[in-house]
């Protein structure tokens, strides 16, 4: 077990140094001039030449890339570009939001598909079953946009059920008011392809010989679903929970806008329209490390979901 | 066709297995749901070549009705009261004794003579409705249509061509280059995929072009991981070895022996990714990320419709939403057509 766990933290290095020369390179090399984004305008080629110097343009390719590990290394991103806010400030200011509309909705549409979509495959070829593989196939097509503005618009604009949008400091109030619609338009959204893709994990167990076998020896069929499909089923629904976590520190960064969510996912989107570059490089590499740790993190779960899962 | 072609050419001597694009052809075609969703996507695709010629959706940037004429189904507009005080009756208080500019009305009136304005009639009800200055909301709907169903098909064919490539190499190389593509393949992935196209976008700005460099170059991974895996099983298989004994390069083999015998992935793969990146494209062209501001595509049509919407002018946001769910759910039924056609193997797996 120590030795899959240190294998495993030693094969990340290569990665996350190729995701870090990966972002260091794109925005050297592709994005604009750093000195002429912050410069603007009306800069004169000495205020540049000054910014060129204080932000260490002017050393050669190597020294830079140096400087720009020892940033990752001791969590210094020194400040926005635009808000001269520290990005480190930015990063825990804006996780509590983000984290507060997400988490919800994760464990709900969860939660919610794995009944549904046994239903479903329960009840195979059925009228029932290829009337909500239509309607989800149809649902999907729909861009998230319309669902957003349509929900804003009728349950909060017209019957006023909720606040159009707004947030406050308080945990509670943001739970119980400001986030019970975002969340419902994004469970709603997330069911069609939730249930779509766990009824396929489920329809693989249910035509497994260990099926007929529980049903010959006379179980029910509740045990046969909840405790022998299910617990299989668990495998595949787990990867797919794992691979949607790291998106839940990204945040659903069209919500956060629609919504004025003060998450991570709109600060993103304010850092990418103002070429904010400290922030956005910050933002891809701790995120791509997330997701590697989350990684080991799920196939160590494997082991306790399904014991005959060998780790090696 | 196809099926009454190799019923002739059966003859006992020269006996002809049906090609492998002749067989999915015919599986394709007794599916029907297949085949009515190719057919409404042919019609698009028709569409959208007729609005990039010119044919049709032209002008869609002319003022053609009043500001946000309602569809032609519900009638105009009610007239609404401007609130504007009554203009008071009677004749005019002669004031050209006090009014310092008096002697040179007559001069302007002349000088206002040379000049024309034409009276555009302008109608009060369009088939699909007017947006916020009154233009065509069916031309507009027509010409997005043809920009972000091409920019969908460009990227999903720039993700294919690099997957394709790339996953060429990788797998019938192996070894050192393989390495390095899957160290690659690796990176690409830590990223969740919206950053990468955020990042890309910030590098690359605003543009169809951009819009497809962007969710190309973020869309490939999954595409080399597929092929990489064919091309490793294929470039053992006997009739590589015998084109290798043959004496046939590695090229040659790679994308004259293996590709067509891959090629069926592939084309899935471009298919599946069309769908995903037109949602993409709607989503970045909403936030400002994508095609430019004097462009047209669903995206920015949807942005416009969200503040319509509060007025009480629907149906933009209707005709985008009705155009897309159409081409989107046809395109994704066909592309499982197009599947289980191409790889029998995988019928019934979903």
């Amino acid at each position: 077990m120590a030795a899959y766990l240190i294998r495993r933290l030693w094969q990340m290095i290569p990665t996350l140094l190729g995701v870090v020369l990966l972002v260091f390179f794109l925005f050297k090399y592709f994005g604009g001039d750093p000195a002429e984004i912050l410069g603007g305008l009306n800069a004169s080629p000495e205020q540049i030449e000054a910014i060129r110097e204080q932000l260490g343009l002017n050393k050669p390719v190597w020294e830079q890339l140096f400087i720009f590990l020892k940033q990752i290394v001791t969590f210094d991103w020194g400040k926005s570009w635009a808000t001269n806010e520290s990005v480190a400030n930015l990063f825990a200011s804006r996780l509590p939001a983000t984290l507060t509309v997400m988490l919800p909705i994760l464990v709900l549409e969860v939660l919610l598909a794995i009944p549904f979509a046994l239903g479903v495959a329960y009840v195979r070829g059925s009228l029932t079953d290829r009337t909500v593989m239509i309607i989800t196939t149809v649902a999907v097509s729909i861009s998230l946009l319309v669902y957003v503005i349509v929900a804003q618009y009728v349950f909060a604009f017209r019957l006023g059920w909720f606040p159009v949008q707004g947030w406050t400091d308080s945990v509670w109030t943001n739970l119980t008011t400001y986030a019970p619609l975002p969340v419902l338009v994004a469970v709603a959204v997330a069911l069609s392809p939730q249930t779509r893709l766990y009824r396929t994990f489920f329809l693989d167990e249910i035509g497994h010989d260990y099926v007929r076998t529980a049903r010959a020896k006379g179980m029910t069929e509740k045990t046969i679903l909840l405790k022998h499909v299910l617990r299989n089923a668990m495998i595949p629904i787990l990867t797919n929970v794992a691979v949607a976590l790291p998106g839940v520190f990204v945040g659903s960064f069209l919500l956060e806008v629609f919504f004025s969510i003060p998450g991570l996912g709109r600060e993103i989107l304010l850092a990418v329209n103002r070429s904010d570059y400290p922030v956005i490089q910050a933002f891809a590499i701790y995120i791509a490390f997330l997701t590697m740790v989350v990684n080991l993190l799920t196939d160590l779960l494997y082991k306790l979901v399904d014991p005959r899962v060998v780790l090696k | 066709m196809s099926a009454v072609l190799s019923q002739n050419t059966a003859a006992p001597k020269a006996q002809r297995s049906e090609g492998v694009w002749a067989a999915s052809w015919r599986r394709m075609r007794a599916d029907k749901v297949g085949m009515v969703c190719m057919t409404i996507v042919a019609l698009f695709l028709l569409l959208v070549i007729a609005s990039g010629s010119g044919l049709v959706a032209k002008n869609w940037q002319k003022e053609v009705g009043v500001p946000n004429a309602p569809p032609t189904l519900m009638g105009p507009a009610p007239a609404e009261a401007t609130g504007t005080i009554a203009m008071p009756k009677g004749p005019n208080v002669d004031l050209s004794d006090i009014d310092p500019l008096a002697p040179r009305y007559k001069e302007w009136d002349e000088r206002a003579k040379q000049f024309k304005t034409e009276e555009v009639v302008k109608s009060e009800t369009l088939p699909f409705g007017g947006d916020r200055l009154g233009r065509d909301v069916l031309a507009k709907v027509i010409k997005g249509a043809e920009v972000s169903i091409m920019v969908g098909v460009l990227a999903a064919v720039v993700a294919t061509i690099i997957g394709t490539v790339l996953g060429a190499i990788s797998g019938f190389f192996g070894g050192k280059v393989g390495d390095f593509l899957e160290w690659l393949y690796n990176v690409f992935t830590a990223i969740p995929g919206i950053l990468l196209i955020f990042a890309f976008a910030v590098i690359f700005g605003r543009g169809v072009l951009s819009v497809v460099m962007i969710l190309g170059l973020a869309g490939w991974p999954g595409i080399y991981r597929l092929i990489r895996a064919e091309f490793m099983k294929h470039s053992v298989r006997e009739y590589v070895r015998s084109a290798e004994a043959i004496g046939a390069s590695k090229t040659s083999r790679m994308f004259k022996h293996i590709l067509p015998n891959v090629s069926h992935v592939a084309l899935v793969q471009l298919s599946l990714h069309v769908v995903g990146f037109i949602k993409s494209e709607v989503i970045l062209s909403y936030l400002g990320l994508g095609v430019g501001v004097d462009q047209v595509s669903w995206g920015t049509m949807l942005a416009e419709s969200q503040s319509e919407l509060i007025l009480g002018y629907w149906w933009q946001l209707a005709a985008v939403t009705g155009f897309m769910a159409i081409f989107v759910t046809a395109f994704a039924l066909f592309t499982d057509a197009l599947r289980d056609a191409l790889d029998p193997k995988l019928r019934g797996l979903e």
